[in-house]
């Protein structure tokens, strides 16, 4: 690791399973059991159950409003638990947040760095948060600029930096205290596509290094790309919970065709004839989707059933799928 | 400054916050100890020597003093109580709500209660260093007879914090700055006025004069009045921190209360 954080370092402290939960099996961070969070009347987690191991890359896959990042909160011990068990790095965060969360790397949702200072000002500021020693700070500050690939912007402040580039800085300081494990609350939202594949692949190296990742996101494409495993939540709960692969082999087929019509009396004349193909049909909002095993082999079929598309799109069936079929609705509705 | 709070700071973890803002602070000092020294000559000279001329004149001494030397300590405690609320307004709201720098810190482990403390610290730090520049000045202006005026410094701090405590967990518990401005002139400058800063509370109306004696303001004003002038009594300093002391454990109990609220909801 030439020019990257090392993931355990002296100070990271001991590995999980040390601490005081007991039944974790050592290569689980985090454990959640029928973990639910009220506030008032309103339930935005609603008894969820979820392991992560160490070294995977674990997404919370949702529109938003699905409790994503109350949950991501809880785990970061910046939210009180109000029902369930939760243990993160084998520790209870009612009774040993401070002591977890000096373990961990919390990317936020949107970046809080401080815009008037200089990007080095910024991790110097973050590592004392930790009370970690200068020399310390100096050296590892150094590692990460390279890391985010922002050693030429080392004294300019933050404010002029691109999206981009404050998002990877803001990584870079959640690494400052060689934590175990990193959250990340949508951590691509709002980059351009560029700046979204240079992030992913920084992302890679992390868990290359063996540091344990937690993201949410609403992109499907982020999920399959970086997650080993996820979970899909709509409305506080979780409702499937696999690789993308086996999520996508247990809820869609392998192909999907996508129809598009001139018009919507187009689109609902068509359904009944479809409905002859004898696969899964699934209309939205702009298009119908027609689940199938043999995308090439179902177009073929459309012509003698009577169905004129004004598009026809043969895709591999996605996560987007999985989520439309558990919920009834697209992940951004 | 920010180098001797960082070997504090490993011991005491909210003073890494205090640190945060020692270090953004070194960026502009400049201007910060530009305006500490400016703004008592400016008041003493408008205040002291202008007016104080005219009043001394006429009157010959206010309770006694002249009235640079009356107005001095009072001037003093006014401008720690507007440092104060400078400081508690508009900062709180960008840390808490439109730049989160709070939650920055939250997220690491450090606690809400640390991370209001630190703060508070802060601008007992800054208010600190106001005063002793203004007290610099003012005694190079003939305007603190006693040397018992050095305890001027820490009791204007005094008086600044307890008026910050409580108003950092006012303006953390805002959605937004609409009635900051209002604080300003319904709290922050009657308060300036009236608080026995220009003259004795006993020039107030008769329905007033106990209202005044509320404010955490007259009391540092006594505090200050008393130390620059040689002329506080012990009973009488006793009573007046333990009220000061008092606003900030209240502000104190509001702050912790409304910063876990805001940071960990």
């Amino acid at each position: 690791m030439p020019e990257s954080p090392s993931p355990t370092s002296p100070t990271a402290g001991p590995t999980a399973g040390d601490g005081a939960g007991g039944e974790l099996d050592g290569t689980t961070l985090v454990r959640a059991k029928a973990l639910t969070k009220r506030f008032g009347d309103f339930v935005a987690v609603d008894g969820v159950d979820f392991g992560v191991r160490r070294g995977e890359v674990f997404g919370f896959l949702g529109p938003n409003g699905a409790g994503k990042t109350t949950v991501m909160r809880m785990i970061a011990c910046v939210s009180p638990v109000t029902d369930g068990d939760l243990s993160v790095l084998g520790m209870d965060p009612r009774h040993q947040g401070s002591e977890i969360r000096s373990r961990l790397g919390v990317v936020p949702q949107d970046d809080n760095l401080d815009t008037e200072l200089t990007v080095w000002d910024n991790l110097v500021i973050y590592g004392r948060y930790f009370g970690l020693p200068l020399r310390v700070i100096r050296e590892r500050a150094a590692e990460l600029l390279a890391f985010a690939r922002l050693d030429d912007r080392r004294d300019s402040r933050v404010d002029p930096l691109s999206g981009g580039m404050k998002r990877r800085l803001t990584i870079a300081r959640s690494l400052i205290n060689s934590p175990e494990l990193v959250l990340l609350d949508e951590p691509t939202t709002g980059l351009d596509p560029q700046a979204r594949h240079l992030l992913w692949e920084r992302l890679y190296r992390l868990k290359r290094e063996g540091v344990t990742l937690v993201l949410t996101t609403h992109y499907m494409d982020e999920a399959e790309q970086l997650c080993d495993r996820l979970v899909i939540m709509d409305q506080g709960r979780i409702v499937a919970e696999g690789s993308p692969r086996q999520l996508i082999e247990r809820y869609c087929t392998r192909e999907v065709v996508e129809l598009r019509f001139d018009t919507p009396e187009e689109q609902d004349a068509a359904l009944p004839r479809l409905a002859g193909l004898d696969e899964r049909v699934e209309p939205v909002a702009d298009r119908v989707l027609v689940y199938t095993a043999q995308g090439d082999e179902t177009v073929a079929r459309l012509g003698p059933a009577g169905v004129h598309a004004d598009s026809v799109l043969v895709r591999r069936g996605s996560l987007e799928d999985v989520f439309l079929h558990l919920t009834g609705r697209t992940l951004d509705e | 400054m920010s180098d001797a709070l960082s070997s504090l700071a490993d011991a005491v973890p909210l003073l890494r916050v205090t640190e945060r803002e020692a270090r953004t602070w070194r960026r502009f000092w400049r201007t910060y100890a530009l305006s500490g020294v400016l703004v008592p000559l400016l008041f003493l000279g408008a205040l002291g020597l202008g007016l104080g001329g005219l009043v001394d004149e006429n009157r010959s001494s206010v309770e006694g003093f002249e009235y640079l030397v009356f107005v001095a300590p009072g001037i003093m405690a006014a401008t720690a109580l507007q440092a104060a609320a400078g400081d508690t307004l508009w900062p709180v709201m960008v840390n808490m709500k439109w730049m989160r720098g709070f939650h920055a810190a939250a997220a690491t482990s450090l606690s809400p209660a640390e991370v209001y403390g630190g703060y508070l610290v802060w601008v007992g730090l800054r208010i600190a260093m106001n005063a002793a520049m203004f007290l610099t000045v003012a005694a190079l202006l003939g305007g603190v007879p006693s040397p018992w005026g050095v305890l001027a410094v820490p009791f204007a701090t005094l008086g600044g914090l307890a008026f910050a405590s409580p108003l950092a967990a006012y303006s953390a518990a805002q959605d937004s700055d609409v009635s900051f401005p209002i604080v300003f002139r319904l709290v922050v400058v009657p308060m300036f006025l009236f608080s026995g800063t220009f003259f004795p509370v006993s020039q107030l109306p008769d329905g007033l004069e106990p209202v005044a004696r509320l404010t955490p303001l007259w009391h540092a004003v006594e505090l200050c009045r008393g130390a620059t002038t040689g002329t506080l009594g012990l009973v009488e300093a006793v009573v007046h921190v333990a009220v000061l002391a008092a606003f900030v454990a209240a502000g104190a109990w509001f702050g912790v209360r409304t910063f876990r609220e805001r940071l960990a909801p």
